[in-house]
């Protein structure tokens, strides 16, 4: 172990003087802890893989007898959640190309660039990580209605063009996730360009921003989850079926499963998967970006 | 550091250079301007005009001054889905937190398996709000329902959950604790970074578990813990997808959150210059509590900086 010198003898100390007991109890905790997160989980995916009927059956049956694997293409297919998925995604992904774009543009002008109002202007991106959404609400929809945007996805993919938040994304923490990260790289870069002639433009767009990658991927990770899971801005647009995304498909459209919760949860698994997936493959800018938040407190 | 390139280099036309870079600098920041202005700081002077107004979206808007606001005083449902999200908050809020530090100081130690465990309590609060509601209904379902299962486990009563106007609001609570993922995260970051030698001093002094808790452990976080608070308040104040999936409101109004409530009456009964002083007024109250919790935390959040000073 690459342990401190100072660090090792003192957790060896401690391990002498107090035996295994805490570490037995914090083990306990932390099982019961992770039974009560997953737990939840393994129901949702057993009763979606259950025969119609048997999910009701009491005491509870957790492993399905037999498995049906039917459930989830009658599920998809009774309402249309290709098209629901297609129009998620299609959202998702517009959405967080101009978020990246946006916020990393934002983002290195206040880091790296001096200009008159930048201080009052960035207290400003700051003060409006504060402030509750419902606010612009109602005049932000009548703006879109009168530019004859409703029932289209512009209402959703654009404000992240503008850098602007929409849902649970708060383009103002990207744009200051992109501006500490900015703050950390060596000035010497900008300044040797700079001496060759670049631009601004191309400093930011060849030297500085491929050097950003993990701050993008965060950026870029959270766009993505929180336009997918989005729930109240579709409900509020998107008014035809043909629109809907699929958080607002099963939301609206879950009487059509007449409380047939094997369909209900074969939908909530497939929702759940893609975030799973994307979690799982990049956990380390996962982490890293909620930590993030936590320095904003600093 | 930065101030030194410009000067030395760019003197003989230092104007042209400081302007070249304010005009890119305003380039690089048009689409946010353009957002704040269009979406946020234009829509806010909006609503202001639209709260003061009497608007359904159909007829031409009408100015009728403060009613709106005189109608909310006298509006039972208005105070009733107040007291609703206001009890959510102000259970849900310190819960969460205190369930949330409690996790991360368990996951802070040095275990075998430990990440494999901060990936299992993280797991529930990345599965989408929309799909977590429809699972715990299926939960709390009083017939077939795991929660109800749990309570054999326990032997204790079964309930309603979310079918019970008493237990409703509570059972939603308990919901909340499934995903405290993030602030646990945002927390054991915090924990991270309080230098060992700290402790390792304080140790030398002889103090135990607790002294160390509530004398480095405690102060230290205290920046993150004061971001946790006015962060999940303001969220907690605006919770809108589970009543409106799970429980429409009910039984009996008891999860008519102010969030729902104002969802309705601008997009069920179009009252628009209603809803936008329902909005009003509630980030006022966000704003109060806000403040509040600013003022407070001089008393308990301790900024190492300040030393410095």
């Amino acid at each position: 172990m690459s342990a401190p010198a100072t660090a090792a003898p003192i957790a060896a100390a401690q391990r002498r003087t107090r035996p295994n007991v805490g570490h037995l109890v914090a083990h306990a905790a932390l099982a019961l802890i992770s039974a009560v997160a997953l737990v939840p989980i393994a129901w949702m995916t057993s009763t979606a893989l259950k025969a119609k009927g048997t999910e009701l059956e009491w005491p509870i049956q957790w492993i399905p007898n037999p498995i049906v694997w039917d459930n989830f293409v009658r599920a998809h297919t009774i309402l249309p959640f290709a098209t629901y998925y297609k129009n998620t995604l299609t959202i998702a992904v517009l959405a967080t190309v101009g978020a990246v774009l946006t916020s990393s543009m934002a983002g290195f002008a206040f880091a790296r660039l001096r200009f008159v109002g930048r201080g009052p202007l960035f207290m400003l991106v700051l003060a409006t990580m504060m402030l509750p959404s419902i606010v612009t609400l109602i005049p932000t929809y009548i703006i879109w209605r009168n530019l004859g945007a409703i029932d289209t996805f512009a209402p959703l993919i654009v404000p992240s063009w503008l850098a602007s938040s929409s849902g649970g994304f708060s383009s103002a923490f990207a744009i200051f996730l992109m501006r500490q990260f900015f703050m950390t790289l060596p000035h010497d870069l900008d300044d040797a360009a700079r001496v060759d002639g670049a631009s601004s433009y191309r400093i930011y767009w060849q030297i500085l921003l491929p050097l950003c990658v993990p701050a993008l991927a965060i950026v870029g990770i959270f766009s993505f989850v929180e336009h997918w899971n989005e729930f109240l801005g579709p409900l509020i647009y998107l008014n035809s079926d043909s629109m809907r995304t699929a958080a607002i498909g099963l939301a609206l459209g879950s009487g059509t499963f007449r409380n047939t919760y094997n369909y209900i949860m074969a939908v909530a698994f497939t929702m759940t998967m893609p975030i799973v997936l994307i979690f799982f493959s990049a956990q380390r800018y996962f982490m890293k970006g909620i930590v993030m938040t936590g320095m904003a407190g600093r | 550091m930065r101030g030194a390139l410009a000067p030395s280099l760019a003197r003989p036309r230092i104007s042209r250079v400081r302007l070249r870079e304010n005009v890119d600098a305003y380039v690089f920041i048009a689409p946010w301007l353009i957002g704040f202005v269009c979406l946020t700081a234009g829509p806010m002077l909006a609503s202001v005009v639209l709260s003061l107004s009497d608007w359904d979206l159909l007829n031409p808007l009408r100015l009728i001054g403060p009613g709106n606001f005189v109608e909310a005083v006298k509006d039972d449902l208005f105070w009733l889905s107040l007291y609703n999200t206001a009890y959510y908050t102000f259970v849900s809020v310190p819960l969460h937190l205190v369930a949330a530090l409690g996790a991360a100081l368990i996951l802070n130690m040095r275990l075998r398996w430990i990440n494999y465990y901060r990936t299992m309590v993280y797991l529930p609060s990345i599965t989408p709000s929309v799909a977590s509601a429809f699972l715990w209904m299926w939960i709390f379902n009083p017939d077939f329902g795991l929660a109800n299962a749990a309570m054999d486990l326990l032997h204790l009563p079964h309930s309603m959950w979310i079918w019970d106007p008493d237990m409703a609001k509570p059972s939603l609570i308990l919901m909340g604790l499934w995903t405290i993922g993030p602030q646990m995260v945002i927390l054991l970051g915090g924990l991270q970074s309080v230098p060992e030698s700290l402790y390792e001093a304080a140790a030398v002094d002889g103090a135990g578990l607790w002294h160390k808790f509530r004398h480095i452990t405690l102060p230290m976080l205290s920046p993150i813990v004061f971001l946790c608070l006015v962060i999940s308040l303001i969220r907690s104040f605006q919770v809108f997808n589970l009543a409106y999936i799970m429980t429409q409101g009910g039984p009996a109004n008891a999860t008519l959150f102010y969030v729902l409530y104002l969802y309705r009456t601008a997009w069920e009964s179009l009252r628009m210059g209603y809803a936008s002083a329902l909005a009003w007024i509630l980030f006022l109250v966000i704003l109060a509590f806000t403040l509040l919790q600013w003022r407070l935390s001089r008393r308990w959040v301790y900024y190492e900086g300040e030393l410095k000073r």
